[in-house]
């Protein structure tokens, strides 16, 4: 947390230079194929990728929002079908439980000397993965909406399903509230959300025993239940991107998305009515608890350890050059919190530095959650359709990932 | 034909087969019945942005070499096909015994993965093939009947849903089905319901399922009545002209009859078809509330960790299980009828 905050504060007080080491940039040997999710900060990284490999570099770059499923198979294969993906503490774990990604230590030793050091993200003693951002969810509301009602910014959940039913009472809008409940990886997102802030556990200390048909999981489902009565009524179907359309059109005033988001939200396309009338705001906190109800990401990449010594170069050099690129990070300030020396954060960094500070936890990196996550995933849809109770839907989250744990061999 | 020569004839094929399906299935099967190896967990330091802790981790070098000595991974024997996750007869000896009406017993089984799943496959399978058929053949009917110069490019209009890539056919009416799309809104201006949302209830979803599931298939069976037409005698139809025959008599006593074995040859590829559907649950964003045998297959390849190898391949071979079931009736009657016409 300490760190994070450190890095964000006095990041603009130092601006070294490539002092010893090699520049990264101008690669030549080498391809680079590189696996990345879709969102509008990863496509302005990838843009400095490509640029400081250069023209002559063999590159290319696959942005899919399915990467998450793509990743395990694309890098088992040998060769690997890419010699880098862009990773998150979500899916770096999956990735070391197969071995798919090498230690980078001695690339970082040749061309890391800009790098910082809570940039690098090692696991017991070896660098696995260069980190260039952090990454949140918290709330963004449409702030003449709120002041005509006479509404102040919920700092609870409570607050805002109280907020988007006084926006619904008054007409101005039919489903006021938005978050990305798409069945699949998101509605399992905005579980651990609320789970985590309603002050849950996953697991049983130390072992990869489930445990969230609890009070806190009844009462977690319950909030979600609730928020999905104020959204449009196909939250099923909307992922991040389609909830940002939705708040583009002017749908929605209060969503629940990725910091991230800035990128594409307030950018110069759109209606800029809708930009300019859009404010965010920290994480709510849920259920009287004091963390709010989010998960702390970073993003960073990793190198595919079934590529070969000269593709691997090639990809960390170019990746390098990107995630030490002050330039790109002071043009584009709001695309996201950058992790890069030198970089001085824009105005939509609060929210993130705000939950850092109020404790909330990064996403857990256990070997077993993405097994977890997967079970959340399908077995919780029946519950929000109201077929289902919540007790029930939590005993089938546990049996599902009970069967899944075993036949992987965690239990 | 002489044995032999048809022993020669059919040997390529054959033996493409048995290569290219019969062993994929075999090490299916053999696939199934092992689980992943023990994962031996450690607890290491860990850094991010964020700070250190100690958390804990897969053990790669003792994972590896449980991995190197069993490839095929832990034999379960048929442990995989008896889990939750497939038949899960534990969950279902459990609900028989504590379930005092058989409505509680059948939410408790609906309620399970596997059988979720089969409720949707079958529902899908049998709502849309007998629409497929009667609709494929009254389309064959009235295209044969129109004039030779507008044929051609009405058989193309009418084979275009079955050129479109399923998943792009279902992607384009998902968005047309949006509540702001051109089909979704005027659906809530038929209903005169603002709210009225074709995603967000499981029956609606399921009907839109079987909706596209009849517009995609319906040009293959056009096409393969369309064919079967050409070859009607026509003979008969003239004797029946002469006699007075409406066009329903003839249709119905001569028409009808001649194409009874193509209609059990389509049956029997949409209900195969149909048993193997995936592509409109992807595209429709439907896999919260219809998934299918396949999708079950899908899921458990693309999830967000490790390829659920044995899990996949019980699923596989319950598939390949039903698509027998299912279509034991169509063969016995279409083996009977090989029989007396001999």
């Amino acid at each position: 947390m300490k760190k994070l905050l450190i890095a964000l504060l006095f990041s603009f007080v130092s601006t070294s230079a490539f002092a010893g080491g090699h520049s990264p940039c101008g690669v030549t040997d080498g391809s680079i194929k590189i696996l990345a999710n879709e969102f509008t900060t990863y496509r302005i990284f990838m843009d400095e990728v490509k640029s400081c490999a250069g023209p002559s570099a063999d590159f290319s770059v696959t942005h899919s929002v399915d990467h998450n499923k793509l990743q395990v198979a694309a890098l088992s294969a040998n060769p690997a079908e890419f010699s880098a993906k862009l990773v998150t503490n979500g899916s770096i774990t999956t990735l070391m439980n197969d071995n798919l990604i090498r230690p980078l230590d001695d690339l970082v030793a040749k061309y890391g000397s800009a790098l910082q050091d809570n940039q690098k993200i090692m696991i017991d003693g070896k660098i696995y993965a260069i980190a260039f951002m952090a990454n949140a969810q918290h709330l963004w509301y449409r702030e003449s909406i709120l002041n005509d009602l006479g509404i102040a910014v919920p700092s609870t959940y409570e607050e805002v399903i109280a907020a988007a039913e006084k926006i619904k009472a008054s007409g101005k809008m039919a489903n006021p509230y938005a978050g990305a409940f798409k069945s699949g990886w998101n509605l399992g997102q905005e579980f651990v959300n609320m789970y985590l802030g309603h002050g849950g556990d996953f697991f049983k200390a130390g072992t990869a025993e489930v445990s969230v048909n609890n009070a806190n999981g009844v009462a977690a489902l319950n909030m979600l239940k609730r928020l999905t009565e104020v959204s449009n009524p196909d939250f099923l179907t909307q992922d991040t991107n389609a909830v940002k359309e939705e708040w583009e059109s002017g749908n929605v005033a209060l969503m629940h998305i990725w910091n991230s988001g800035a990128a594409s939200l307030l950018d110069d396309e759109g209606d800029q009515m809708i930009k300019a009338d859009t404010r965010l705001a920290p994480s709510p906190s849920v259920g009287g608890g004091m963390k709010p109800a989010t998960t702390l990401w970073w993003d960073g990449f990793g190198i595919a350890t079934n590529t070969s010594d000269e593709n691997a170069e090639a990809s960390f050099r170019a990746l390098l050059g990107a995630a030490t690129s002050t330039e790109m990070a002071n043009a584009n300030p709001n695309a996201t919190i950058w992790l890069i020396d030198g970089y001085s954060p824009g105005d939509t960094a609060g929210p993130v530095v705000d939950a850092a500070n109020r404790g909330a936890t990064p996403y857990p990196s256990l070997p077993y959650m993405s097994l977890l996550h997967g079970a959340l995933s399908t077995e919780l849809v029946e519950f929000l359709q109201g077929n289902e109770s919540a007790e029930k839907a939590l005993a089938d989250v546990e049996a599902a990932y009970v069967a899944k744990a075993t036949e992987q061999g965690f239990l | 034909m002489p044995h032999r020569t048809f022993f020669w004839f059919f040997f390529p094929s054959g033996l493409a087969m048995l290569m290219f399906i019969g062993l994929p299935i075999i090490s299916s099967f053999f696939q199934s019945l092992h689980i992943e190896p023990e994962q031996i967990l450690m607890e290491v330091e860990k850094c991010d942005p964020f700070g250190c802790k100690t958390e804990t981790k897969v053990d790669i070098e003792a994972t590896n070499k449980l991995q190197e000595e069993q490839p095929l991974g832990r034999f379960n024997g048929l442990g995989t096909y008896g889990d939750r996750n497939h038949l899960a007869f534990d969950e279902i000896k459990e609900a028989w015994t504590n379930s005092s009406s058989i409505a509680e017993f059948t939410d408790i089984l609906l309620n399970l993965p596997f059988y979720k799943a089969l409720l949707f496959t079958l529902t899908f399978c049998f709502a849309v093939t007998p629409p497929v058929v009667v609709l494929g053949f009254i389309v064959a009917l009235s295209v044969n009947t129109i004039t030779k110069s507008l044929k051609g490019p009405t058989i193309f209009g009418v084979i275009l849903p079955m050129i479109v890539t399923p998943l792009i056919g279902s992607l384009v009416l998902f968005w047309m089905i949006d509540a702001k799309g051109i089909l979704g809104s005027f659906i809530q201006f038929l209903f005169d319901d603002p709210n009225l949302s074709l995603k967000s209830s499981s029956q609606l979803t399921w009907i839109t399922l079987i909706i596209y599931g009849i517009w995609h298939n319906t040009p293959f069976a056009f096409v393969v009545f369309y064919a079967a037409l050409q070859t009607v005698p026509q003979d008969p139809i003239e004797a029946a002209i002469i006699d007075g025959a409406s066009r329903y008599e003839r249709v119905r006593h001569i028409v009808i009859p001649h194409l009874y074995p193509v209609a059990t040859f389509i049956i029997l590829i949409c209900l195969m078809d149909n048993f193997r559907v995936l592509e409109p649950i992807i595209g429709f964003a439907a896999e919260g509330v219809a998934q299918s045998l396949s999708w079950m297959i899908y899921n458990d390849l693309r999830s967000e960790n490790k390829m659920l190898f044995g899990s996949a391949g019980a699923t596989s071979m319950l598939t390949i299980i039903g698509v027998a079931i299912l279509l034991t009736p169509v063969l016995i009657r279409t083996w009977r009828e090989f029989r007396t016409e001999r």
